[in-house]
């Protein structure tokens, strides 16, 4: 099956203020989606902050020079659009998804906060309750709550910036005040620290008139020195156990570190392929061997990235799998067959037609993903953040059919048990 | 050169439909073919009616659909759709089988040669049934302890009494029971073409796509099985029914309301009237106790269309300590919205929000795909949009008011809550008649 690429137009520009701006027309539907992101993450926070650049992230949303509280979300809702926005540990960002005739309004909505929030104590204590619950609804209030993303870097990872809980204990939420978010906007939220994206049905001259229109008046800041991060790879496993009182049934996780996915692109995408060969379907080999032979799992999944964001991540970063198990599941079994096939793939490389088939498969997962223009406004916003390179989101279903069986074979050897960092879930309640 | 005044929307042009094309086939299948080229794929729904199937045996059959045919194994079916690009999986609800799934639009003859062959040739392989009986239990164990699928069961149970949407999970011991040889009867039984309907979008030429589609599945024959259920009892307001969770560290508050179909006169005005109070961010309640009181992180409502019935939903998962001021806000802003009509900028707020959300919603292959599918489960089409968005359009605030009155009232409400019960049951009497349910 010949892989079959998007040729999503990519203009780029930088204002004279330092934002960097990625346009991407395609005028299939009458809609445009407009991302900005800025450079700074989970890994940035200071200690006795956890959480607080989500925290922040709220904040965003809570009032700028021009805007009241709730106006931003008036606005874009009352234009027939949808906004959000995201917290990762190496990025932040924020999106709307319009009929294309708001374009400007979002354009305005974005620069208005880009200049600063206008927060209130009573707004911070608000949104400090709102987090709370975030929190307890998808980590404290259920199964598997946190597994791995929260619980596995800490095993994985020794430096408070890779290893932190990214959502935050509620005692350093508790403590957050204004003078931590304006320090954290003054240093992080630099409009040199930024790159705004619109995707979709818009006419490229005319936005970029907009565009200097509503944020060439954003004051200058360069962007901060970003940190590296990087920490020196496991020499022994490390391994953690804990019991989740509402889980009825064990899981096991597994990550290993990865070469760095912007320096070292070539020999990172194989292990993204090589996630897939093992986990994607029915077909493949783990699903196969433990979920359908051994029956020791009763899902297993594979990714690059705790956030399953395997290509906006920065370095250091891992690469995961994670099973379910069926009552009186045995993690170590479950493990030492994840070895058996990571080393049947090292020595006795692929099936015929194994690669390609999965190759094909991740096109078609890429190519949807590019046809929301969220999906292409967001993806292309930190590929220009992170590599100056937006056009990678056209690049990416080629290069990974590119990826050769030696290559997925060197990945999977790489793989070692020594290099690994393992967390496996005792059920505590009752089934 | 900054401006400080919000700009102006510039107003849609009209909606534009994309092409389609619809047949019929001899065997009694519907195929909706619609083009969306702007990825080099192709999206999949297939709906076979499902109602009154039993369900511990329909759902596991959902589950084993793809486990082999005749001349494939599971493995083979997966290797085979992924050498394409593809990929099928398939779900249950009350009312339908559906198919879904999406392949490299060159791979099309292929995905459906193979979905052919599961349809057709299903071989329910002992060995392969019973991995996915012991998975689905094992899912269905977690969904157990899972606060939203509590909640929503117990809702259901509340809503619809003896009518068979009340259960739409099968018990872990159900599943057990089953086996192979009566997911082969369900199959020969229900898996049949007459009245389901298959949708395909994305970069197709229509007529052709709809050719292939009659060349792969042309050997699917048989009649359906009439698998329409009664109308949906009326709801019975009563006391709130309590679920005790003990430890929760949040209460699950859900509360059903009447609603009506897409094609009844109310339902335009139904829609906004909801947008108002709960339907989105910017409505009064979401405002309300999240932005303002900072109770809860998701609250939603929605109108849920199921064939025999229409309901709309509100739900919101609240920190323990505050369950009762959150009921609280809840009846008043219910109570406000059903005695008081809505203010003009509200109102138009939130109709354009509607006439947005149904342009975003067919801007993309899969978008569509879940649109023209949902649609012609209720004898609907892609034309509904524009009739609909103009609907939205017309409507006035008076039939805002008087729909928002009619069914919005917070007496007309039937609420479940999980939740701690001993920590929550005296602030919830407080406020209404408990009645717990353990």
């Amino acid at each position: 099956m010949k892989i079959p690429a998007t040729k999503y137009p990519v203009e780029r520009l930088t204002l004279p203020n330092g934002l960097r701006v990625v346009l991407t027309p395609d005028r299939s539907a009458p809609v445009v989606g407009v991302a900005v992101v800025y450079d700074v993450g989970i890994r940035s926070e200071p200690e006795g902050r956890t959480g607080f650049a989500h925290l922040f992230e709220h904040l965003m949303f809570q009032g700028s020079e021009n805007l009241e509280k709730l106006a931003h979300f008036r606005h874009v809702q009352g234009a027939g659009g949808s906004f959000n926005g995201s917290t990762h540990l190496d990025f932040t960002d924020y999106f709307e998804v319009l009929p294309a005739g708001a374009l400007e309004r979002a354009l305005f909505l974005e620069a208005d906060r880009m200049r600063g929030p206008k927060l209130t104590e009573e707004n911070l204590r608000n949104q400090v309750d709102v987090v709370k619950e975030e929190i307890r609804v998808n980590v404290m209030n259920r199964p598997y709550g946190g597994f791995p993303w929260l619980k596995l870097p800490p095993v994985m990872f020794s430096t408070f910036a890779n290893a932190h809980d990214g959502y935050g204990s509620f005692g350093d939420l508790d403590s957050a005040t204004l003078a931590d978010a304006t320090e954290f906007f003054d240093r992080y939220y630099a409009c040199g620290n930024a790159t705004l994206t619109v995707a979709g049905d818009f006419d490229v001259a005319h936005t970029v008139k907009l565009i200097e229109r509503h944020f060439g008046d954003v004051a200058a800041r360069p962007a901060p020195e970003r940190p590296n991060f990087e920490e020196p790879d496991l020499t022994a496993e490390r391994r953690e156990v804990y019991t989740d009182r509402l889980a009825p049934l064990p899981a096991v996780a597994a990550g290993w570190r990865v070469p760095d996915p912007i320096a070292d692109f070539a020999a990172y995408l194989p292990y993204v392929v090589l996630a897939e060969v093992l986990t994607d379907g029915d077909a493949s080999r783990l699903v196969e061997r433990l979920v359908q032979r051994d029956r020791s799992a009763t899902t297993v999944g594979g990714y690059l990235g705790f956030m399953g964001d395997e290509y906006q991540v920065r370095n250091p970063t891992a690469f995961l799998l994670q099973a379910h198990l069926p009552p009186g599941g045995d993690a170590e079994k479950v493990l030492r067959t994840i070895d058996e096939e990571l080393d049947r793939l090292a020595t006795g490389g692929l099936a015929p037609g194994e690669l390609s088939r999965t190759q094909a498969r991740m096109a078609t997962h890429l190519l949807r993903d590019t046809d929301a223009v969220l999906g292409r406004a967001l993806p292309m916003a930190v590929l220009e953040l992170q590599r100056g390179r937006p056009e990678l989101l056209n690049e990416l279903p080629r290069l990974v059919a590119d990826v050769t069986e030696d290559q997925i074979a060197t990945a999977a050897a790489s793989l070692r048990p020594a290099r690994r960092a393992t967390l496996e879930v005792v059920p505590g309640a009752g089934q | 050169m900054t401006t400080n005044v919000l700009p102006d929307l510039i107003p849609d042009a009209k909606i534009k439909l994309p092409r389609q094309a619809e047949r019929t086939l001899a065997s009694g299948l519907t195929v909706i073919a619609i083009r969306r080229p702007a990825v080099p794929l192709v999206e999949l729904r297939l709906r076979v009616p499902f109602g009154r199937a039993p369900l511990s045996r329909a759902t596991l059959l959902s589950q084993a659909l793809f486990t082999g045919t005749g001349s494939m194994s599971s493995v083979d079916i997966a290797a085979e759709l992924q050498a394409v690009g593809g990929g099928l999986s398939a779900g249950l609800d009350p009312d339908w089988l559906l198919v879904s799934g999406n392949t490299l639009a060159g791979g099309l003859e292929r995905t459906l040669e193979i979905l052919a062959g599961v349809l057709v040739d299903p071989e329910y392989p002992a060995d392969e049934v019973a991995t996915e009986r012991d998975r689905l239990v094992d899912n269905i164990q977690v969904a157990l302890r899972q606060p939203a699928h509590m909640a929503r069961a117990a809702l259901l149970k509340r809503i619809y009494g003896r009518h068979p949407y009340a259960v739409q999970t099968p018990e872990p011991d159900q599943v057990r029971a089953v086996r192979p040889a009566q997911l082969r009867a369900l199959h020969a039984d229900r898996v049949r073409p007459e009245g389901a309907v298959l949708v395909l979008v994305g970069d197709i030429n229509p007529d052709l796509a709809i050719d292939a589609a009659d060349k792969a599945l042309g050997s699917w024959t048989g009649p359906g099985k009439d698998g329409k259920l009664a109308s949906v009892p009326a709801l019975e307001p009563g006391p709130l029914r309590l679920v005790d969770r003990p430890g929760a560290v949040q209460s699950s508050l859900r509360m059903a309301l009447p609603a009506v179909p897409r094609t009844d006169p109310d339902y335009a005005a139904l829609q906004l009237a909801n947008l108002v109070f709960g339907g989105y961010f910017s409505s009064r309640w979401v405002e309300n106790i999240r932005e303002d009181k900072g109770y809860t992180y998701g609250p939603h409502t929605s109108i849920e269309h199921f064939v025999a019935g229409s309901t709309l939903v509100v739900a919101a998962e609240v920190a323990t300590e505050v369950t009762g001021p959150s009921l609280l806000e809840t009846f008043y802003e219910l109570g406000r919205i059903a005695t008081l009509p809505p203010g003009e900028e509200e109102l138009e707020q939130a109709r354009r929000y509607a006439l947005g959300t149904l342009r975003l919603g067919m801007s993309t292959q899969a978008g569509l795909a879940g649109l023209a599918s949902v649609y012609a489960s209720f004898g609907l089409r892609l034309d509904y949009l524009p009739e609909h968005s103009a609907a939205l359009s017309a409507v006035t605030r008076d039939e805002v008011t008087a729909a928002a009155a009619r069914y919005l009232a917070p007496a007309s409400a039937v609420t479940v809550l999980l939740g701690d019960a001993d920590v929550v049951a005296g602030p919830l009497s407080a406020l209404t008649a408990v009645e717990r349910s353990d």
